[in-house]
């Protein structure tokens, strides 16, 4: 028996459906984040493993995937710093409850 | 080549853990929790980098995900949240909503990567053109091809992330600062 490349796009597409259910059904921007999370880490996923099967002699997707940690991390960085601004004027987190700027 | 049992068995126990604590990220209703089950499923997709002989890449995964933006997510959580307390149980049309948006995905993309089957049964090579992949995955060869500027080099989108993340610890300062 041998790994092959399916087997390891089937924990990647099942992370990613999970990431969409999250990201739609959760209130808490904080939930909504690491919901994101889960999606951008599951594309990650696929760019290595297509990379590692289909084209083993070069590294493109490896590098895609490493700028995308790098474009995650500073996504996920301003986000946090919103909502924590979001927090200290509103004192809430819920995206129901956040209506301030709608008229 | 045969592949290893024991890379067979990891891959398993990694790939069911994958399934199971992403499900457990989006389901559990303490946003804490919610956080460790992710911390969970990065680590073990950084085992799948690993085992795809992206050392480097694992080892990234970790330190920044897992060391950094794992960190934040958690100072965001006590920052906001009171300790201890669940989310409210869901409405349910909001429940089928996302339920359904998740599933119809994962059904057509599930179908595309099983109705396309040219490239589904591909297994690992070790050798391309006589070279291991040793010698084409080491830090050595990441480090030229971030920092040169020939076909399949990187320097300019290296240099572009490092303008991103000074601009963004700029733009994190100045939201999160105290006024």
């Amino acid at each position: 028996m041998n790994l092959t490349l399916l087997m390891y796009l089937i924990p990647s597409l099942i992370m990613f459906g999970c990431g969409v259910y999250g990201f739609i059904t959760r209130k808490n921007m904080i939930a909504i984040m690491i919901s994101l999370e889960l999606m951008l880490n599951s594309v990650d996923v696929n760019f290595a493993v297509f990379n590692r099967y289909l084209f083993p002699g070069q590294l493109e997707g490896m590098f895609f995937s490493l700028f995308a940690i790098a474009i995650a991390a500073a996504e996920t960085a301003l986000a946090l710093a919103i909502i924590i601004n979001v927090f200290r004027i509103a004192k809430k987190v819920d995206i129901n409850e956040i209506t301030k700027l709608k008229f | 080549m045969e592949t290893p049992v024991g890379n067979i068995i990891l891959f398993f126990i990694v790939a069911f853990a994958i399934i199971i604590f992403s499900v457990l990220t989006v389901t559990t209703r303490k946003i804490l929790r919610s956080a460790t089950y992710l911390l969970f499923v990065l680590f073990a997709t950084a085992i799948i980098y690993f085992q795809l002989d992206y050392q480097f890449l694992g080892a990234v995964q970790i330190a920044v995900y897992a060391g950094g933006i794992l960190v934040l997510f958690v100072f965001a959580i006590m920052l906001t949240q009171q300790p201890g307390k669940s989310a409210e149980p869901l409405a349910s049309h909001r429940r089928w909503m996302g339920l359904t948006a998740a599933l119809a995905g994962v059904a057509v993309c599930g179908y595309a990567l099983f109705s396309y089957v040219r490239f589904a049964g591909q297994i690992l090579v070790d050798k391309v053109d006589g070279k291991s992949i040793d010698q084409i995955v080491n830090i050595e060869e990441i480090g030229k091809h971030l920092l040169s500027t020939d076909k399949y080099d990187y320097l300019l989108p290296f240099e572009a992330i490092s303008v991103l993340l000074l601009a963004c610890i700029i733009g994190g300062v100045v939201i999160a600062r105290r006024r």
